[in-house]
């Protein structure tokens, strides 16, 4: 399974990357979208994937049998889904506000303030 | 339980509660906003005395035993930096009383900033490598928010560059979190540290090092990634502006330093080079796109980058000695820089714009507000006894001690160059003549932008500065209490097995006699 994941977060980095080199802003966002995406499925896969054990501990004993799955890195990546989805929530009211306000999907027209 | 080390991060959590609350009353709002930061101060004088008598303090959220818990730990770095940070919210909240016009205080200028100061906080004092990356989306989020607020065109412009890249910069961070639990199962840094020096892939451990080094190197401002900062910071209002300038790029600074002592010195044979001639390009390169602008506030920005640079220097050079110095360029610029800012919002609202090119004159009108410049520009270039002299002088010194003159001439020379901007200022703002198509908007130095008259809110603005640029001067003319201070902070650093200690307590043994167990599994398989 971890082979396949891989390749798939892999393409996934090189596909947001893609997009963010592009001039529109709308990419631009898509391509935010798509890399922490990417960076949630490369923690999950990291930490090693095992199926079908969840991590209890059965009534009387203090250590759970066989091998389990890991939680802890699934709390961490629905945490940092979490916060994705707040931070660019942010980010297409931005590029909206923006949109309206400089009325061009271009990144090149937006240089007023490196000047 | 050692309460003062979580308070600095409830405090402005509940203040940006309690004025949340109050969101329709100004004046609330305002109350809250300086109780609160005042109250805050008191509590990190507080957490200083504590970590001043027992070197590290430490407390384990929720009762769980490191490593399996977030641990909140402060040691002396965290403890100045906590100081500094509650120190920039007080004098900021007192400024934005006069500054912050009511269109921007409506759409929660303090609760956001109450929120900024608590995920600068929590970065300061966690030892939980994702609990850190938590801290910075505290901090970014708030900080997104505060950039676009009033909406103007130019802010627009700037947000998209620097939500972009510190987005980007948080991915990385994430990613390398990612890996670097695949490697080693824990997220407590102290735990880390101690697995990282058994580790099996060494080359692995320096791509990580790496990777955290490109993460905190965009969120600080570092060569070659800094193209965000000079592009945004002088867009908001000028509070924000020195907010951002004072505290956050500080925090990637600050991280470099934990991450760069405590879990990666192994690899310092590599990437020591890369920090040293990444700290001598970020100078320059801050420098010299300080020395084409004409903009108060981004000729500041493009300073922010070079001082950037002497920070990790101070890092990069890897002595006690040279850590001390960078950490005493960090307390030295928060002071400093933030304070420049301020005055720029003062000689807007006298002369209202930010080019210098219009400005001038205010030597003969505002005689104080000039010494207040002089005292914290002249400190920015390094001239004796201001703080800067010190900042600079320690770190040139341990650089000719490791031996590593050119990047050492480098620090000189761009101190000459800062001179040459803040002149620059100098000569366009205060001495020369006002010009004459300057017509100063009457009304504006008679009334505030909110109707108020101008006297008692300029009183309020300048008391922040005048307090700024005399801590500046103490800080120089003080410089000896100071230094004993930073010398700790560069011993503990240089010797992270306090640190480790101090966070694992009794687990360590167990957790050394773990890592031993599995390594000599695999070793017999």
């Amino acid at each position: 399974m971890e082979p396949v994941m891989a390749i798939a977060i892999g393409l996934l980095y090189s596909a947001a990357i893609f997009l963010m080199l592009r001039r529109s802003i709308v990419k631009l966002v898509i391509g935010l979208m798509l890399l922490t995406n990417a960076a949630n499925l490369l923690i999950f896969t990291s930490a090693g994937m095992t199926r079908g054990a969840p991590p209890l501990i059965p009534e009387g004993m203090l250590a759970p049998e066989g091998v389990v799955a890991d939680p802890l890195p699934q709390a961490v990546v629905l945490t940092a889904i979490v916060i994705a989805f707040g931070v660019l929530a942010f980010a297409v009211v931005l590029i909206r506000r923006a949109y309206e306000i400089v009325k061009a999907d271009d990144l090149d027209k937006m240089k007023d303030t490196d000047t | 339980m050692r309460p003062e080390v979580a308070l600095p991060v409830l405090l402005p959590l509940l203040s940006g509660a309690i004025s949340l609350l109050f969101w329709r009353s100004r004046l609330m709002q305002r109350f809250t906003a300086v109780a609160g930061n005042l109250a805050l101060l008191v509590i990190s004088l507080w957490l200083f005395t504590s970590v001043y008598q027992d070197g590290y303090v430490t407390i384990q959220m929720g009762g769980w035993a490191a490593p399996y818990g977030i641990t909140l730990v402060a040691d002396m770095l965290s403890a100045v930096m906590i100081v500094l940070t509650a120190l920039i919210g007080l004098v900021l909240s007192i400024y934005s009383l006069a500054s912050t016009g009511p269109d921007h205080e409506k759409f929660g200028f303090y609760p956001l900033m109450h929120l900024l100061l608590a995920g600068v906080a929590g970065a300061f004092l966690t030892g939980d490598i994702f609990n850190l990356y938590v801290w910075f989306e505290v901090m970014l989020v708030a900080s997104f928010a505060l950039l676009i607020l009033g909406g103007e065109k130019a802010q627009m412009e700037g947000a998209i560059k620097y939500v972009t890249l510190n987005l980007l910069a948080s991915v990385i961070f994430l990613t390398a979190i990612g890996l670097l639990y695949g490697m080693v199962g824990t997220l407590n840094m102290a735990d880390i540290a101690l697995r990282l020096k058994e580790a099996e892939h060494q080359g692995m451990v320096e791509v990580l090092a790496v990777m955290f080094m490109v993460a905190f190197g965009i969120k600080a401002a570092a060569f070659p990634l800094f193209f965000w900062l000079p592009a945004s910071y002088h867009t908001p209002p000028v509070a924000v502006s020195a907010l951002f300038a004072g505290l956050l790029t500080k925090v990637g600074v600050y991280s470099l330093f934990r991450v760069f002592t405590l879990m990666f010195d192994q690899t310092m044979d590599y990437t020591q080079d890369l920090l040293i001639w990444g700290a001598a390009l970020t100078m320059v390169t801050g420098v010299l796109g300080a020395a084409a602008q004409y903009e108060f506030r981004r000729i500041l920005s493009f300073h922010i980058v070079s001082q950037i640079g002497y920070m990790i220097l101070g890092l990069a050079l890897y002595t006690p000695l040279a850590i001390a110095g960078g950490v005493f360029a960090v307390m030295h610029n928060i002071v400093v820089k933030t304070n420049l800012f301020l005055i720029s919002g003062i000689t807007r609202r006298l002369q209202g714009t930010y080019q210098l090119k219009k400005m001038g004159g205010l030597y003969k009108e505002r005689p104080w507000l000039a010494v207040a410049f002089f005292l914290s520009a002249f400190s920015l270039a390094g001239i004796p006894p201001l703080s800067g002299f010190f900042a600079k002088f320690v770190i040139v010194r341990a650089g000719i001690e490791a031996e590593a003159y050119v990047v050492t001439g480098i620090a000189l020379a761009v101190g000459l160059m800062t001179l040459y901007s803040m002149v620059k200022i100098w000569n366009e703002v205060f001495w020369k003549a006002l010009p004459e198509d300057n017509l100063v908007p009457e009304p504006k130095s008679v009334v505030g932008d909110d109707g108020r008259m101008v006297a008692p809110s300029l009183w309020l603005m300048s008391m922040p500065v005048g307090v700024l640029a005399a801590m500046s001067l103490l800080i120089g003319v003080f410089a000896e209490p100071l230094m004993v201070i930073m010398t700790v902070i560069g011993d503990q650093l240089m010797n992270p097995q306090g640190y480790i200690d101090a966070v694992l307590g009794s687990n360590v043994d167990v957790i050394e006699a773990l890592i031993e167990a599995s390594a000599a599994e695999e070793e017999s398989p």
